[in-house]
């Protein structure tokens, strides 16, 4: 019995199977210093919340981990490659959604497929695909600056989705989407963790949602950032998706989160 | 909403001319013909024929000068944009010549390449050039980083970054570029006719005023303006062909 209540926790404890992880990174913009020695791991298949205060470097670490900066000091490995720069294995959701205001939906979508050469009718059955997943079905021709801003937030979604990439790295993806859209994608979000062997690291201000999606929480200090505590909420995953609000350790998780947050708030 | 934004074109159209009549019959000066002259002087010229051969000779430098201040121009740009050493070397020379009184260089313009073609050629480009070099460049070195991050996030080459990103964020400024720089153009060409030789449209001015035939000499130059207001508006509608998205709905007109 013992033997068998042990044998998922084995390649956890045994720490081999990270699809990313971050050794003691430092990273300063001019006298700034955004983040000093961080080390973190992101197991495979898993989802990895980043959470902390406002300018604690959470979008320098994923950028980082991204290939789209370099850190002073430290290394990423991604399937144990280091990494020197933005590679198909990775895909980026961007807090300030970066669509090109030029192109249709159906572009700015098909945009990550078109860059690596995919021939447009493919490409654009991919794009229309995802655009419909992310409930935006209908405004395939429309432009950017006629979108509210969570559909130009889920045109982003759909764009990092649609390459299809092992690794998806997603600055606050739900931050502009009314709370209706957010709770639905939060749960979108489980089943694609889920279903797909896809790695997520993901990045929050909230702590329920991340308490809720999360198969591990990362609290960071402010600056320089640091990972304060490492969180794994486990008991109520397997529960169904709206029992987990309720569920007294998904409420203890967010109270012990919160205390030791808010020291830094005050 | 189209119509409307005919209507009030047509209206201020008729204000100006409205005034141009009224200054012509106050008069303010005995040099400055009505409206009404002006535009029978143009029918006249325009059914003598006088008017096309005129154009067929003004239009070559100008033509010419435009062509090449636009593809040079926007090629120059992007170069001084995309690299600090160019802009270091070049963009000097740009801001120098957008302020060099023109009517200076024209002499040793005449001295280095005689009165032919060359010579007004010359004058286009340097009216015209200027202006689109230092706003093709301006516009490159200020694409929004974030997009060039997107790109490079999804495996951009260099020059994809260049011709999926930079060149189109940068086309509202590098058109408003061409339409000021092919504006000076037009001005470029009939000053050279008139300081150089005067040959075409700028004989005609120089021609009528010497027999004080002033509504010709209007026409000749109403006819200038028509041609570029025309131009710059076939240019506007190519450029929201090309980037439909960049025009966000308050596009000027
Ligand atoms: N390009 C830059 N140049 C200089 N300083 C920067 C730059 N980018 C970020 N910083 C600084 O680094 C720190 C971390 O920034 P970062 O964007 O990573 O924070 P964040 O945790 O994502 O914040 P938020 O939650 O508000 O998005 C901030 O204090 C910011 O001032
Ligand atoms: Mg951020």
């Amino acid at each position: 019995m013992p033997q068998i209540d042990d044998a998922p926790e084995a390649p956890a404890a045994a720490g081999v199977d990270n699809a990313v992880s971050v050794r003691g990174v430092s990273k300063t913009y001019g006298e700034v210093e955004a983040l000093k020695d961080l080390s973190l791991d992101f197991p495979r298949g898993q989802l990895t919340s980043l959470l902390g205060p406002s300018g604690c470097g959470k979008t320098t670490l994923l950028k980082i981990i991204a290939g789209l900066l370099e850190p002073n000091s430290g290394e990423i490995e991604v399937n144990g490659q280091p990494v020197t720069g933005p590679g198909p294995d990775r895909a980026f959701v961007f807090q300030d959604f970066a669509l090109l205001p030029w192109a249709s939906v159906v572009r700015n979508v098909a945009f990550g497929l078109e860059l690596r050469g995919v021939a447009k009718p493919e490409r654009e059955e991919v794009a229309q695909k995802y655009i419909s997943d992310v409930g935006l079905g209908g405004f395939e021709n429309a432009y950017p600056h006629e979108l509210s801003g969570g559909m130009r937030q889920r045109v982003g979604l759909a764009r990092a989705l649609s390459v299809d990439a092992q690794v998806l790295l997603m600055d606050e993806p739900f931050s502009a989407v009314d709370e209706q859209t957010r709770r639905k994608f939060q749960e979108d979000l489980l089943s694609l963790v889920q279903n797909e062997n896809k790695t997520f690291i993901f990045v929050t201000h909230s702590i329920e949602e991340a308490v809720y999606v999360s198969d591990q929480i990362a609290i960071l200090l402010p600056r320089p950032s640091r990972v304060l505590e490492i969180i794994k909420p486990s008991g109520f995953r397997h529960k169904g998706a709206d029992t987990i609000r309720r569920d007294t350790e998904y409420l203890d998780i967010v109270d012990r989160i919160w205390a030791s947050l808010r020291s830094y708030v005050e | 909403m189209l119509k409307r934004s005919i209507l009030l074109k047509l209206l201020s159209a008729a204000i100006v001319f409205g005034a141009w009549e009224i200054a012509g019959r106050i008069p303010v000066s005995y040099a400055f013909p009505t409206f009404l002259e002006s535009m029978s002087a143009l029918i006249t010229l325009t059914l003598e024929g006088t008017i096309f051969t005129a154009y067929a000779e003004t239009l070559k430098p100008l033509v010419v000068g435009v062509i090449i201040s636009a593809v040079l121009g926007i090629g120059l740009g992007l170069w001084i944009g995309l690299s600090a050493k160019f802009d270091w070397l070049f963009s000097p020379i740009f801001i120098v010549m957008q302020s060099a009184p023109l009517a200076a260089l024209i002499p040793l313009l005449v001295m280095a390449y005689g009165i032919g073609l060359t010579s007004k050629v010359f004058v286009v480009c340097i009216m015209a050039m200027p202006v689109i070099v230092l706003n093709t460049s301006g516009a490159v070195r200020n694409t929004p980083s974030v997009f060039k991050e997107m790109a490079r996030s999804f495996l951009a080459s260099e020059r994809d970054i260049i011709f999926k990103v930079i060149i189109p964020a940068a086309s509202p400024i590098i058109f408003s570029g061409l339409r000021l720089g092919i504006s000076a153009g037009f001005i470029g060409a009939i000053l050279s006719e008139l300081k150089i030789t005067p040959t075409g449209v700028g004989d005609i001015i120089t021609y009528s005023r010497s027999i004080a035939d002033y509504p010709s000499m209007y026409a000749a130059i109403f006819s200038i303006i028509l041609l570029a207001v025309l131009f710059l508006n076939v240019l506007e509608k190519l450029e929201n062909y090309l980037f439909e998205g960049n025009n966000r709905g308050y596009a000027s007109d």
